[in-house]
């Protein structure tokens, strides 16, 4: 293993993302684990822009670290955050739970460890994102305009769950 | 040509994997729960996008693939937490193992 440059981005970010899953696991606040959060999230978009994919990682801190993680802070704090979420479920339950993890993470490292496919050359890097706007409005079109239609129907559902609906209250009172 | 393995980069989105299927199986807290769900599906789109790279056929619809996903993952976000504030709202709990019922 050659220590170049990329390798060792790569390590301080992968160490950055799984600190961070760490402290999300680790901590007592609700608020600092959220918070803890953003680092992995972060450290993701460094990881696509060493898979070459500019793009996305600029999509990822915008979404993941800004309005992800935004609108947690929001969910924390319209509810109740003050009591600290410690573990009062059994210690055979997590004990369990994190042998089953540690088979199944097992099970999919033997699969993934030496995977190796001969590297072609690719041109991933070269206008990233002015080859995803022609693919996806060209070739995926239908999925993309799709997707719209998600988003406006998750809007309307999540104002309607949401709402607060005094007429109902005021005529169960 | 990049001198990091493509199993490097998968073993990464298994860790943090890992890491979002313990904490949304352990966690009492429902945000936390959701945002570990968010953890699981970044790790996912960490893999499309390793393979739209280091694939046999290495091509953009991977990273295509990942927009998609992170579009799909902000809806769920949005829509889990509406469910949420209405649950606070009725039952004045956020704990995920006291929401036990299924009638009002």
């Amino acid at each position: 293993m050659i220590f170049t440059g990329e390798f060792l981005a790569f390590m301080g970010l992968a160490l950055v993302a799984i600190i961070g899953g760490v402290l999300l696991l680790n901590l007592n606040k609700v608020i600092h684990m959220v918070v803890a959060l953003i680092f992995t999230f972060v450290a993701i978009a460094g990881i696509y822009v060493l898979l070459s994919a500019e793009f996305v990682a600029a999509v990822q801190i915008l979404i993941y670290s800004g309005a992800i993680t935004i609108i947690m802070l929001f969910g924390i704090m319209l509810t109740k955050h003050d009591d600290e979420s410690e573990a009062k479920s059994g210690k055979w339950r997590k004990l369990f739970l994190f042998l089953g993890i540690l088979g199944f993470a097992f099970a999919v490292y033997i699969g993934i460890y030496n995977f190796n496919v001969e590297q072609v050359p690719t041109k991933l890097h070269e206008n990233n994102t002015l080859q995803i706007g022609e693919a996806l409005y060209s070739k995926y079109i239908i999925p993309f305009e799709l997707t719209s239609v998600l988003l406006l129907v998750a809007l309307v559902g999540s104002i309607i769950l949401a709402k607060n609906d005094k007429k109902k209250e005021a005529d169960k009172e | 040509m990049s001198s990091i393995p493509a199993s490097a980069f998968l073993a990464l989105a298994l860790i943090l994997f890992c890491i979002g299927l313990y904490g949304a199986l352990t966690k009492k807290n429902t945000v936390i729960v959701l945002i570990s769900i968010e953890l699981m599906l970044n790790a996912v789109n960490i893999n499309l996008v390793t393979f739209s790279k280091y694939g046999v056929a290495p091509s953009i619809t991977g990273q295509i693939f990942a927009l998609f996903a992170i579009s799909v993952a902000a809806a769920e976000a949005a829509v889990g937490l509406a469910i949420l504030i209405a649950l606070y709202r009725n039952k004045k709990t956020v704990n995920i193992d006291e929401v036990d019922t299924m009638k009002n």
